[in-house]
C-alpha cells in the first residue's frame, strides 16, 4: 500500500536533479572554477535568486498551502541577514583594527571599544550596543538567525491566532508588524545602525578566497538549503499534515469539528516558514554585502506574494519557479539591461515601467489564470479539472448531472 | 445537580441554556438530555433553535448561562473549544456537505480518522494497512467503494453527503449531531440514510435534526420540538403530533 515520498512526487526528483545540474553547470562556466563564461556579479545574483526561492518556498506553505496570506515574511528573512550579518561586520572589523595595531598588545575592552567606534562612527556613538553583545561569536548568531525571527513569529503568530483573526485582517496585521520592525531599525538608537544599515557582508572573516571563489560557495549553500527547504515542504504538505492545512485553507471551521486545533496549526506552520525564510535571509545577504532597514519595507513582502501567485500557489515547483522567473526577469529590467522602447510620443523606460508590467501581470494572472505559470505545464500536461455542470438527468439533487453520465 | 442526579447514565446534559443574538432570544432555557445509545430527532419551525442548540453543543456558540455536561467524568463541554469538544467523541454532519473539495476521498476519510490530532504527531503520521483498510471499509459502506481517488470535488452532490457521513463515521464519535440528513438526497439515499442512522444509534447516540415529518417517522424514535428557543414537547412521534401546543405551532401551518 505505501509508496515512497519520491514514487509519489515524481517532481521531487525533478526539482533536486535541476537544481544540481543548474549549480554544477553554473559552477563550470564560473570565473573561480570553470569557463569563466559566468561573471562574478551573475553567480551572486543566481545565488541570490536561490534564496529568493527558498522564501517564496515559504510563502508557498505559509499562503499557497495553509491559506494565511501574510505580507511579513520579508520581515522574517530580513531579520535573519541581520543576524548573520552582525557577526560578519564585527568579525571582520575585529580583523581590520587588529591588522591596524600591527600586533601591539590591546586589552579587550580597547578592542571592544575600538571595533565599536569603527561600526557605529557613522551613527556618532562609539559604545557597543547590547543587542551586539554575542556579536563575536558565530555559532551563537547562527542559532540566533534561527530564534529571533522564530520566537517573533512565534509570539506574533500566537496573538494574532489566538484572537481568530483571519483573511485581509491578518495580512493586515502581518503588514503593521513588517513596517513597525523596519521602522525601529531605521532609529539609529535600535543599535542596528540605522538608514545605514550593515555593510561590507560581501567579506567573510577569517577567509582569504576572492569574491569569485566566494561567490560559489554561496551558490552552492543556497542551493543546499534550497533543496533541503524543497524536502521538507515536500514531506510535509505530502502527508496527513498536508491534508489538515489544505483543509484550513478552505474550510478552517470544518477542521475544527474534526477535532484539529486549527490555531495551533497555523502557529506552526507561520512559525517554520518564518524560520526558512529566515535561513534564506541569512544566505542571501552575505552575497548582497549591504542590508539596510529599506529591505524589509512592507511592498517586498507584496512582492512575495507576487512570485507566488505568479508561478502558482499550492504548488511547491510553482512558487519556486515564479520566485526566479520574477526575481530574475526583474533584475534585467531594473538593470538597465532592457532595451527602452521608443513609443514616437514617449520612450518607456523600463526601470521605471517595470513595476506597472509586473502590477499589470499579477492582475492578469489572478484574473485569467489562478494556477500562474505552473497552469502553463498543465496544459501542456493535459491536466484539466473535469468539468462539471449542465441539467440534471433526475429530480433529486443527487442525481447524475448531465455532463457526468456522457464521461 | 438535582437534574444530573436523575440521569445519571446520560451521555449529553444540557441543563438550561439561553443565548440572545441582538436582543433576539434564540435559545431560551433550554434543557435537552441523551443516552449514550440513544437515536432522538429535533425536529421544530425555521428559528426554533435547532442548529443554535447544536452550536451550542459543539463549541461554536457559547451561550449566556447553562451548562453542557459531557460523558461520566461530568465534564464541562463550555470549558472546551472546537476542536476539543471534537476529540472528546463529538461529531457534527452540517446540513450543506462540507468535505474537502480539493482533496480526494482517501484524504478527506484519512483526515477524519481517529488517530492523534497535534501538528507534531500529525506531521510524522503515515498511514499504516490497517488505517488503510478502515478507509476501504468506510467508503464501501457510504458507497464509495471505487470512488476512493477521485477529487472529493468531482463527486455528485449525494455522494459528497455519503462521503461526509463516511468521515463522520471514521472520528468514531460516541454523539452524532445530524442537520437535516435527508436534504438533498433521493428516495433511494433517504431510506439508506435511515438504515444507517438507526443502526448507529445501537452503539451511540445520534442526533438528527429534521424538517421532514416523513423522514423523522421512519426513524421511528423519540422526539423532542422545539419552540423559541426551549422544548415544547418531547417523547414518541405520535404522542407529541397529537400534541395541542405542537399542533398549533408546528403541524398546525
Amino acid at each position: 500500500m505505501r509508496q515512497g515520498m519520491i514514487a509519489k512526487n515524481p517532481s521531487v526528483l525533478l526539482f533536486i536533479s535541476g537544481l544540481a545540474l543548474f549549480t554544477i553547470g553554473v559552477t563550470l562556466l564560473s570565473e573561480a572554477y570553470g569557463a569563466g563564461m559566468v561573471s562574478t556579479s551573475m553567480v551572486k545574483t543566481l545565488g541570490k535568486t536561490l534564496c529568493l526561492c527558498l522564501i517564496a518556498l515559504a510563502m508557498d506553505l505559509v499562503w499557497g498551502y495553509a491559506g494565511i496570506l501574510s505580507l511579513g515574511h520579508f520581515a522574517f528573512f530580513a531579520l535573519g541577514g541581520y543576524m548573520i550579518g552582525q557577526w560578519l561586520m564585527f568579525a571582520r572589523t575585529e580583523e581590520i583594527v587588529l591588522a591596524a595595531n600591527q600586533g601591539l598588545p590591546m586589552t579587550a575592552g580597547e578592542l571592544q571599544s575600538a571595533i565599536a567606534s569603527q561600526i557605529f562612527g557613522v551613527v556618532g556613538t562609539n559604545q557597543l550596543p547590547a543587542v551586539w553583545a554575542f556579536a563575536g561569536s558565530l555559532p551563537v548568531q547562527l542559532a540566533l538567525v534561527v530564534l529571533v525571527p522564530g520566537a517573533l513569529a512565534l509570539v506574533f503568530g500566537w496573538l494574532a491566532f489566538r484572537s481568530r483573526v483571519t483573511g485581509v485582517y491578518l495580512s493586515i496585521l502581518t503588514q503593521a508588524m513588517t513596517l513597525a520592525l523596519s521602522l525601529w531599525l531605521f532609529q539609529n538608537e535600535s543599535g542596528f545602525r540605522g538608514n545605514n544599515g550593515l555593510s561590507g557582508l560581501q567579506n567573510i572573516p577569517g577567509v582569504s578566497a576572492g569574491q569569485d571563489a566566494l561567490s560559489v560557495w554561496f551558490l552552492w549553500a543556497s542551493a543546499l538549503a534550497l533543496g533541503l527547504g524543497y524536502l521538507a515542504a515536500v514531506v510535509i504538505t505530502s502527508g496527513k499534515f498536508g491534508s489538515v492545512l489544505r483543509g484550513i485553507r478552505d474550510d478552517e471551521a470544518r477542521v475544527r469539528f474534526l477535532g484539529y486545533s486549527v490555531e495551533g496549526y497555523k502557529l506552526f506552520i507561520f512559525t517554520l516558514t518564518a524560520v526558512i525564510a529566515a535561513i534564506g535571509g541569512a544566505l542571501y545577504y552575505p552575497q548582497a554585502g549591504i542590508i539596510n532597514p529599506g529591505e524589509m519595507a512592507p511592498i517586498a513582502s507584496i512582492y512575495l506574494a507576487v512570485w507566488v501567485a505568479i508561478g502558482g500557489r499550492g504548488r511547491l515547483w510553482g512558487a519556486v519557479l515564479g520566485a526566479a522567473f520574477v526575481a530574475l526577469v526583474s533584475s534585467w529590467f531594473t538593470g538597465g539591461r532592457a532595451p527602452d522602447v521608443n513609443l514616437g510620443f514617449y520612450v518607456v523606460k523600463w526601470v521605471d515601467w517595470w513595476q506597472v508590467l509586473l502590477g499589470l501581470s499579477f492582475v492578469l494572472v489572478t484574473i485569467m489564470a489562478p494556477k500562474g505559470l505552473s497552469g502553463l505545464v498543465d496544459l501542456l500536461a493535459h491536466i484539466r479539472p473535469p468539468k462539471r455542470g449542465g441539467t440534471p438527468l433526475g429530480p433529486g439533487d443527487g442525481a447524475l448531472q448531465e455532463q457526468e453520465a456522457k464521461a | 445537580m438535582s437534574a444530573l442526579a436523575n440521569t445519571p447514565n446520560q451521555l449529553l446534559h444540557v441543563d438550561g441554556i439561553s443565548v440572545t443574538f441582538d436582543g433576539f432570544r434564540a435559545i431560551n432555557d433550554l434543557s435537552f438530555s441523551i443516552g449514550p445509545a440513544e437515536l432522538r430527532a429535533i425536529i421544530g419551525p425555521n428559528g426554533a433553535g435547532k442548529t443554535t442548540f447544536m452550536d451550542i453543543v459543539t463549541g461554536k456558540t457559547r451561550p449566556d448561562k447553562g451548562r453542557v455536561i459531557w460523558g461520566a467524568a461530568y465534564t464541562n463541554l463550555l470549558k472546551l473549544n472546537e476542536a476539543k469538544i471534537a476529540r472528546a467523541g463529538v461529531g457534527r454532519k452540517f446540513q450543506r456537505p462540507t468535505v474537502f473539495e480539493d482533496q480526494s476521498v482517501t484524504e478527506n476519510l484519512l483526515m477524519a480518522l481517529k488517530a492523534a490530532r497535534s501538528p507534531w504527531r500529525v506531521l510524522f503520521w503515515r498511514p499504516k494497512p490497517a488505517d488503510m483498510a478502515r478507509v476501504q471499509a468506510l467508503a464501501v459502506q457510504v458507497g464509495l467503494g471505487d470512488q476512493l481517488a477521485r477529487k472529493s470535488g468531482e463527486l455528485s452532490h449525494g455522494q459528497k453527503q455519503w462521503l461526509e457521513i463516511g468521515m463522520l463515521l471514521a472520528q468514531e464519535p460516541k454523539l452524532l449531531l445530524v442537520d437535516e440528513p435527508a436534504a438533498g438526497m433521493t428516495l433511494a439515499e433517504r431510506e439508506q440514510t435511515t438504515a444507517l442512522l438507526v443502526d448507529l444509534a445501537k452503539t451511540r447516540a445520534v442526533v438528527v435534526v429534521e424538517h421532514d415529518m416523513e423522514f423523522v417517522r421512519r426513524l421511528n424514535c423519540r422526539v423532542t420540538v422545539l419552540h423559541e428557543g426551549s422544548v415544547l414537547a418531547e417523547g414518541p412521534l405520535d404522542h407529541v403530533t397529537a400534541d395541542k401546543r405542537v399542533i398549533e405551532v408546528y403541524l398546525g401551518r
